[in-house]
C-alpha cells in the first residue's frame, strides 16, 4: 500500500516552505512537492525582499492581518533560522500637498493596523537620507520594516522543516489533484502519485489553477511583472532605509532600498505579463530609471550588476486567499499571495499549520527544534574563534568567492545540509557566490568542481539551475 | 601580525615583475599574496601564443610567458603565499588576509604594490534585455572552463564584443568543434588587436558585424536564441534591423575594468574615474602613501609586456621608498586627458630634484589614420610627435624628458587628427 501522508504541500516557495516548517512542530507525515530543482525558484526569489511593516494594507484584510503578524514574528524567525535580516525601517515619502494628505490617511491606517509609524518632517528627513530628492516634503517612518534574504528565508524554512522530519521532492510538478471524499490523490506530470489526508495548495502563480481542480473559485491569479536593477554594495551609507514613494491613483511607484547583503535594489515596475515571462525590457528599465530618479536623483547605475524581473501572483479580489475548500474539506488553498507575501510568510505558515493540526488532531512534536545549525561565517565570529575553526577545517580559510568572500567550508556545508545546494544557482542563492560584482566569472568553475566532488558526480553532471542546464557540458579532454 | 617590508597583492604578470624588480633594487623582505594555487594569474588560461614580442622578442604562450617570470621569482627565493585572499588593505599599510594556513591574519608592510588585475564586464553591467538563462558567459569564464578544466560550454556560439578575449575564444571554440556564428561589435570599429581579427575571425570565416549589438536574450532555463540589431550613431538599436540567431551560448567580450575594492573599501584610496584604477603619480604611487599600483588593476592593458614593465616600475619605486625614504616634493603638476584622448596616466607629477623624465600612457577615443600627439602646459605646446594608425584598442606611450618639470602647471595630453 502507498504511504498515506497527513499532508501534501504543493509548492516549495516561501509560503509552502513556511507551512512545512510550522507543520513540523506537530507529529505527522508531511511531503512538499516542488516542480523546480530547488525551492523558491520563482516569485519567492524575484521580489523586493522587503519585510513590510504592515502600515498600508486596508485594515481588516488578510493582507493587513498576516503582514502585521509576520512582521512581528520575523526577527525571531530570522534568528532561529540564521537568515540575513536587517530591520532598517522604511520611509514613505511625499512630494506634493496632495501626497501629504495621503500620508495623513496612511498614518491613520498604520494606527488601525497597530503598526508603529511616525511622521518625519522635511529637514529631519533629509538628515536621515541625504541622497533623497531634496524636493521631498515629508515621510512616514515605519521603524519595524526590514529587508531579508528571500533566498535564505525560503531555503532555511525548508531546511528546518526537513530537520524536523518533513520530506521534500524536487522536480515534481503536480498535474492533478483528486479527492474521493476521504483521501486526496496528487499526481505528478511524471505519472507518479501520492496520497494524503489533507492538501495545502501553495502553488504560487499556479495556485488558482490547482484550486480550480477541486473547487468553483471566484478568484484568479493576476500575474504582474516587476523589473529591478541591482547595484553592488558600493557604500553602506548611500541609502539606509527602504524608500517608498507615496502611493497615488496612478500606482505605488517604485522603491529604492538596501538589501540584506547591503547591495541596493531599484524597482519594481508593474506590468501585465504571462506567468512565465521573467524577461526584462530596455524601454521598461529606462522608465524605471526615470521614476526612481524622483525618489533618489543620483543613482550610480555604473554600480549596476544585474537586472531581473519577477512575476507576482496578484489577486483578482484584492486580497490573499487563505481558506479551506468548502467542496472538498481538507484542501487548503493559499492563493494570490502577492506582496506583502514574503513578510506575511511566517504568519501564514503558522496559521495554516494550525488549521491542518486541528483538522487531523495532530499531537505536538516533542522533538521539534526551531533552530537550524548556525552557518560558520568569519564576519560573525572573532578572529581567535574563527581561526580555531580554520585549524580544525582548513576549508573555512579558503576563499572561493572573492566578491562576497565565501569560503569553501561554507559551500561544502551548504551542500550537505537538509535542502542542500545541488546546483550552481543553489549555491549562489544560499551563500552569494555569483551574486557579486564579477557575477561568478572568477568562482563558477570552482563552485562546480566543489559540487561535483561533494555530490560524487562528474562536473558535467552539475546543473546551473533546473535539470539539463549543465555548464561544463562537453568534456573535450578525450578518453574517459 | 606578520611584518614584511614589501607586500605585493596579486601573483600575475604585474605582481611577479614588481617582486623581481623590488628584489633587484635591494628589498629582500618581500611577500607576494596570491589567491590561486598557482602563480601567473590570468596568463595560465591564455594558452594561445602572441605574448612577449616586446619583452622577450619572441612569441610565447601565456603559461610560457608566466613561467619566465616565475623562474626569475623563484631564483631569488622571494616568498609567496598562495591560496591567500586579501580581505582589506588599510591606510596604515596593514593587510588583512585569509587562508587555510593562516586563518585570519594581518600583515604590516612598509610599502604595498597593488597588482590584482581586472574583471570582465558582465551581461548585467551592460543591461542586455531579455531572459536570464544558462548559456551566457563572459569570454574569460568560458576560456577558463575550456582551458583549465577541459569543458566546452556550448556548440552554437555567438559573441558580443570584439575585445581580444572574445576573438581568441572564437578561434578556440571553433577548434574544439563548436560553430561560432558571428561577432557583434557595438562600435563602428573593432576593439581587439588587428592581428586577432585576422587570425581568429577572418581565417575561420566568422562574420564580424560592426555597429551591431545583442538586443535580446531568449530562453529559459537554457539559452535558445539571441536577437541582434544594428545601432545608429548614438549606439541605439535601429527598429526593423532585428535578426534572430539560434544559439546555445553567448560569450561577452565587452570590456575589462580594474577591480579595486580592496583599495577603496579599506584604505579609501582615490580612483581615477576614466580608468576605475588608482589615481597615481609618475612613480605609480597612489593617493595612499606607500601604496603603488601596476598592471591591469591600474588601467587595462592590451599587451602583457607592458603590464610587466609597469610592474617593474612599481616594484622599483616601492623599493626606493623603503630604502631611501621620500624625497621633497617641490611642486605637484596635474596631468589631464584632452581632445581625442580617453585617459592619460599618471594623473599627477610629484616633481622632485630627481624628476627628469615622465612616461605617459594613454588611449585615443576613436581610430585615427594619422594624428599628432601633443603635450601642452595650459596652451603652450611642450612636445608634439606625429603618429600613424592610432586605435582605441592600442595603448600608446609618450615620454617627456626635461629637467624643468617645475616650470609646468597643468599638463594636457591630446591628439590632433591629421
Amino acid at each position: 500500500m502507498e504511504k498515506l501522508y497527513d499532508s501534501i504541500i504543493i509548492g516549495g516557495g516561501v509560503i509552502g516552505c513556511a507551512v512545512a516548517r510550522y507543520l513540523s512542530r506537530y507529529n505527522g507525515s508531511f511531503l512538499v512537492l516542488e516542480k523546480h530543482n530547488d525551492v523558491g525558484d520563482e516569485t519567492s526569489s524575484a521580489n523586493s525582499a522587503i519585510v513590510h511593516s504592515g502600515y498600508d494594507p486596508k485594515p481588516g484584510t488578510k493582507k493587513a492581518i498576516f503582514n502585521v503578524k509576520g512582521n512581528k514574528m520575523m526577527p525571531q524567525v530570522a534568528e532561529e533560522l540564521d537568515v540575513p535580516f536587517i530591520k532598517n525601517g522604511s520611509l514613505t515619502v511625499s512630494f506634493s500637498d496632495e501626497e501629504d494628505e495621503t500620508l495623513k490617511e496612511l498614518m491613520e491606517r498604520a494606527k488601525e493596523n497597530g503598526v508603529r509609524a511616525e511622521l518625519i518632517e522635511h529637514d529631519e528627513l533629509l538628515k536621515m537620507e541625504p541622497n533623497l530628492n531634496p524636493e521631498a516634503h515629508k515621510a512616514i517612518l515605519c521603524p519595524d520594516a526590514g529587508v531579508i534574504s528571500p533566498f535564505n528565508l525560503c531555503v532555511n524554512f525548508m531546511e528546518n522543516a526537513m530537520d524536523n522530519g518533513v520530506e521534500l521532492r524536487l522536480n515534481s510538478k503536480v498535474e492533478k489533484v483528486e479527492h474521493d471524499g476521504d483521501i486526496f490523490r496528487v499526481t505528478l506530470e511524471s505519472g507518479e502519485a501520492f496520497e494524503a489526508k489533507t492538501v495545502v495548495n501553495a502553488a504560487g502563480l499556479y495556485s488558482d489553477e490547482i484550486a480550480a481542480q477541486l473547487d468553483d473559485i471566484n478568484y484568479h491569479v493576476v500575474p504582474r511583472k516587476g523589473e529591478y536593477y541591482v547595484l553592488d554594495h558600493f557604500n553602506e551609507n548611500w541609502v539606509k532605509h527602504t524608500l517608498f514613494m507615496c502611493p497615488t491613483k496612478v500606482g505605488k511607484g517604485v522603491l529604492v532600498s538596501p538589501t540584506s547583503s547591503l547591495d541596493y535594489i531599484v524597482g519594481p515596475t508593474n506590468e501585465e505579463a504571462s506567468k512565465t515571462d521573467t524577461s526584462t525590457e530596455a524601454s521598461v528599465l529606462a522608465e524605471l530609471k526615470a521614476t526612481a530618479a524622483k525618489l533618489v536623483p543620483q543613482i550610480p547605475y555604473f554600480e549596476n550588476i544585474r537586472q531581473f524581473s519577477g512575476v507576482r501572483a496578484n489577486s483578482s479580489v484584492g486580497d490573499f486567499v487563505i481558506e479551506e475548500s468548502k467542496k472538498n474539506p481538507g484542501m487548503f488553498n493559499l492563493a494570490c499571495i502577492m506582496s506583502p507575501g514574503l513578510a506575511s510568510s511566517p504568519a501564514i505558515g503558522e496559521y495554516v499549520a494550525d488549521l491542518v493540526k486541528d483538522k487531523l488532531h495532530l499531537e505536538v512534536n516533542p522533538n521539534f527544534n526551531p533552530r537550524i545549525r548556525k552557518h560558520i561565517r568569519f564576519t560573525k565570529l572573532d578572529r581567535d574563534e574563527y581561526n580555531k575553526i580554520v585549524k580544525e577545517n582548513p576549508k573555512y580559510g579558503k576563499v572561493i568567492c572573492r566578491c562576497e568572500t565565501v569560503t569553501e567550508g561554507e559551500i561544502v556545508d551548504a551542500i550537505h545540509r537538509n535542502c542542500g545546494a545541488r546546483t550552481v544557482k543553489g549555491v549562489k542563492k544560499r551563500l552569494r557566490p555569483g551574486f557579486g560584482k564579477c557575477q561568478g566569472t572568477f568562482c563558477q568553475n570552482d563552485v562546480i568542481k566543489i559540487l561535483a566532488r561533494e555530490l560524487n558526480v562528474s562536473p558535467d553532471e552539475i546543473n546551473y539551475s533546473d535539470l539539463n542546464t549543465q555548464i561544463m557540458k562537453y568534456d573535450v579532454k578525450g578518453g574517459n | 601580525m606578520i611584518y614584511r617590508d614589501l607586500v605585493i597583492i596579486g601573483g600575475g604578470s604585474a605582481g611577479l615583475a614588481a617582486a623581481v624588480s623590488a628584489y633587484d633594487n635591494g628589498v629582500k623582505s618581500i611577500l607576494l599574496l596570491e589567491k590561486s594555487p598557482e602563480l601567473g594569474g590570468i596568463l595560465n588560461q591564455c594558452i594561445h601564443n602572441g605574448f612577449g614580442l616586446h619583452r622577450f622578442k619572441e612569441e610565447l604562450t601565456g603559461p610560457e610567458y608566466a613561467a619566465r617570470y616565475i623562474k626569475e621569482f623563484r631564483a631569488r627565493n622571494i616568498e609567496a603565499m598562495n591560496e591567500t585572499q586579501v580581505l582589506k588593505l588599510h591606510e596604515d599599510l596593514t593587510v588583512d588576509v585569509m587562508s587555510s594556513k593562516l586563518g585570519l591574519e594581518t600583515i604590516q608592510a612598509k610599502a604595498v604594490v597593488l597588482a590584482m588585475g581586472c574583471n570582465e564586464r558582465t551581461g548585467g553591467q551592460i543591461s542586455i534585455p531579455g531572459d536570464r538563462p544558462k548559456g551566457v558567459y563572459t569570454a574569460g569564464l568560458a576560456q577558463k572552463h575550456l582551458n583549465i578544466d577541459g569543458y566546452l560550454v556550448g556548440k552554437r556560439v555567438y559573441i558580443l564584443g570584439s575585445g581580444d578575449i572574445g576573438l581568441i575564444m572564437a578561434r578556440r571554440m571553433t577548434l574544439e568543434g563548436a560553430k561560432v556564428l558571428g561577432v557583434s561589435e557595438l562600435m563602428p570599429y573593432s576593439n581587439g588587436l588587428n592581428r586577432n581579427i585576422v587570425q581568429c575571425l577572418k581565417d575561420f570565416d566568422i562574420p564580424l558585424r560592426l555597429h551591431n549589438t545583442v538586443t535580446k536574450i531568449i530562453g529559459k532555463p537554457n539559452l535558445t536564441a539571441i536577437e541582434i540589431s544594428d545601432v545608429d550613431d548614438n549606439l541605439r538599436p535601429i527598429k526593423g534591423t532585428e535578426q534572430i540567431i539560434e544559439c546555445d551560448t553567448l560569450l561577452l567580450s565587452v570590456g575589462l575594468y580594474p577591480i579595486n575594492t580592496i583599495f577603496t573599501e579599506g584604505a579609501h584610496g582615490k580612483l581615477y574615474a576614466k580608468t576605475k584604477g588608482a589615481f597615481v603619480d609618475q612613480n605609480l604611487e597612489t593617493s595612499i602613501p606607500g601604496v603603488f599600483s601596476a598592471g591591469n588593476v591600474l588601467h587595462v592593458h592590451d599587451l602583457v609586456d607592458f603590464v610587466s614593465m609597469e610592474g617593474e616600475i612599481a616594484g622599483k619605486n616601492a623599493a626606493n621608498l623603503i630604502l631611501n625614504g621620500r624625497k621633497d616634493v617641490k611642486k605637484v603638476v596635474e596631468v589631464t586627458e584632452s581632445n581625442n584622448v580617453g585617459y592619460v596616466l599618471p594623473n599627477i607629477i610629484n616633481v622632485t630634484e630627481a624628476t627628469d623624465s615622465v612616461e605617459f600612457s594613454f588611449r585615443v577615443r576613436k581610430p585615427m589614420k594619422r594624428g599628432e600627439i601633443i603635450i601642452r602646459d595650459g596652451d603652450t605646446v611642450v612636445k608634439s610627435i606625429k603618429a600613424m594608425d592610432l586605435l582605441p584598442s592600442e595603448m600608446k606611450k609618450v615620454t617627456l624628458k626635461t629637467n624643468d618639470f617645475e616650470s609646468y602647471n597643468h599638463l594636457f595630453v591630446e591628439v590632433k587628427e591629421l
